[in-house]
């Protein structure tokens, strides 16, 4: 690590910080294509889940069979329009948020999702499925990307595979409260991710992502005939589809989580680091 | 240590400029998305993913693979009839009333011998019978059994021109009445398709006659692909080199409206 020294000084920071090599390019680049993907397949999902904005386990499931989970608008017993959402036999009344939907002119609308959550703003199941489908493909083959520059520089493993150190309870444990307490590694400690990173991208990165494509697959009728498994390994088409949403919200709760994580631990920095693959570290705070 | 008075109040200067970015980006963003949607050219590059899909499912599925058959005890209870619940052509109430007696299939374009077969001609040719998942294009599905008589053993008969590429297929309802004249359902497979083991032509869903609903006297299945591609009310199968010149030149009533011609996804 020394081997970084003065070339890595850049004139513009203040004494005591130096700007560290932090994330390669492929890195970067895999990244923010992916933010990108991830942002316009949740739209463009959402907009294509506004046509049956409903749940189910199995095979099969339509109107006539009861959905696990369910966003809709209905006449109350006082004769009012209600949105709500249902979640096994359980009923929120969701008014305003998800189901009935205040529209332009302020009366209410049907829709499971308000407009801005949805691509496009307006109701087009044809321009949503055409938004899926062209930046999945381009999803997949960035995450593909990803995994062959991974394994060619050895980051993946490098990077995210806990050590064995790392593993051992107690330093698990350290790192839960150091996150609790929101104490953030600074100097040397920053150049690496800390165990709870390393679980949460390994299982964003080898998990949730790979199952949001096997789930997503599974949703075409050519895929299913092409590989029967693997709609059978999920429980059948409305069960993937389940999943397929499930996985998208712990997405949308990693995003979040990811986000505030972000804010807490020096925002110019960390999305500095992520753009221009440089780090801020503090030489003070390194052993 | 005594820096960390110092970034912390900074923090909040960057945390609101960094939330502040945020939002602006995000509207920007869906706004952005909203302009592009409305954009001929971008809707252009976005269909392209269609034929990277047709492309790959054709590779991989070809002619070959077959979308998973039922038992009897996975059939939906109650079979959703989407679409047109009854068509409100006159000349289809006529047939109607009379149970179809005079209702012909017919199949012509770029065949040897055109054929005009009643109900009784399908039923009496070989049939097959499968009890398949029907996936709508908004995302719900039912699993029915149909049985009807195979498109290859009516392509069989007709023979095909060498030039024939599609089989499309003109029904009896009007969606829409449009403006431009469209609005009469119609929809195309391509070859693989039509000579597909389990695409047949059903005269029968759960052992009974179709109803009007699910598309009485004869409705096609293509089940490897979505609920639309599967047209009901079929009154003609004809076989074409090119689909530009029907309705608004995209191969069916729902894929001139936008949605995929290639159902498979």
């Amino acid at each position: 690590m020394t081997l970084l020294s003065t070339a890595d000084v850049a004139p513009s920071v203040p004494s005591g910080r130096r700007l560290v090599p932090r994330h390669a390019l492929a890195t970067r680049l895999t990244h923010w294509i992916n933010a990108l993907c991830l942002t316009i397949l949740l739209g463009s999902g959402l907009q294509i889940f506004l046509a049956h904005p409903a749940l189910y386990w199995g095979q099969s499931g339509a109107d006539a069979d009861r959905p696990a989970f369910e966003i809709g608008a209905e006449t109350s017993a006082d004769g009012a329009q209600k949105g709500f959402l249902r979640l096994g036999s359980a009923t929120f009344d969701t008014t305003g948020k998800l189901g009935l939907i205040h529209n332009d002119v302020g009366d209410f609308t049907e829709r499971a999702f308000p407009r801005w959550a949805t691509i496009p703003g307006w109701r087009s199941l044809t321009l949503g499925r055409r938004w899926h489908f062209f930046f999945a493909w381009l999803f997949v083959a960035n995450l593909a990307a990803y995994y062959v520059f991974g394994l060619i520089n050895g980051r993946l493993r490098r990077d995210l595979v806990p050590t064995r150190h790392q593993l051992r309870p107690r330093e698990i444990l350290a790192d839960i409260v150091d996150h609790l307490s929101l104490k953030f590694p600074k100097g040397e400690a920053a150049r690496h991710y800390n165990p709870l990173q390393k679980f949460a991208y390994l299982g964003v990165i080898g998990l949730l992502l790979p199952l949001m494509i096997l789930t997503g697959l599974t949703m075409s009728p050519g895929m299913d005939a092409i590989l029967p498994w693997l709609v059978e390994l999920f429980g059948g088409r409305q069960s993937a589809r389940t999943i397929h949403f499930i996985v998208a919200s712990l997405l949308v709760l990693f995003v979040i989580v990811h986000l505030t994580m972000v804010v807490l631990a020096g925002p110019i920095n960390g999305v500095r680091a992520m753009i221009t693959g440089k780090l801020a570290i503090t030489e003070e705070d390194e052993k | 240590m005594s820096e960390i008075l110092l970034p912390k109040r900074r923090l909040m200067g960057r945390r609101n400029f960094l939330g502040l970015s945020v939002a602006g980006l995000g509207v920007t963003m869906l706004g952005g998305c909203d302009r592009l949607s409305d954009s001929p050219k971008f809707e252009e590059l976005l269909n392209s993913a269609e034929g990277l899909t047709y492309r790959a499912q054709r590779l991989f599925g070809g002619g070959r693979s077959m979308a998973r058959e039922f038992s009897p005890a996975d059939l939906s209870p109650d079979f959703k009839v989407n679409g047109t619940h009854a068509p409100d052509a006159p000349e289809y109430a006529a047939l109607h009333e009379k149970g179809f007696a005079d209702w012909r299939l017919r199949v012509d374009g770029l065949v040897v011998r055109p054929l005009d077969l009643s109900l009784a001609d399908l039923r009496a040719m070989p049939q097959r019978a499968q009890i398949t998942r029907h996936d709508c294009v908004e995302g719900w599905s039912a699993i029915g059994k149909w049985q009807g008589a195979p498109l290859a053993e009516i392509l069989k008969r007709s023979g095909l021109q060498p030039s024939a590429r599609f089989a499309v297929f003109h029904c009896a309802d009007f969606y829409e009445h449009a403006a431009d004249g469209t609005g009469q359902y119609y929809e195309s497979i391509d070859l693989i398709d039509a000579f597909h083991p389990q695409t047949i032509l059903a005269h029968s869903l759960n052992d009974e006659a179709l109803s009007v609903g699910h598309g009485a006297p004869l409705r096609l299945r293509v089940e490897r692909q979505l609920g639309y591609k599967h047209a009901k009310y079929v009154m003609r199968i004809e076989m074409t080199d090119r689909l530009d010149q029907l309705g608004r030149g995209k191969g069916g009533f729902w894929p001139d409206r936008g949605y995929e011609w290639y159902a498979g996804v």
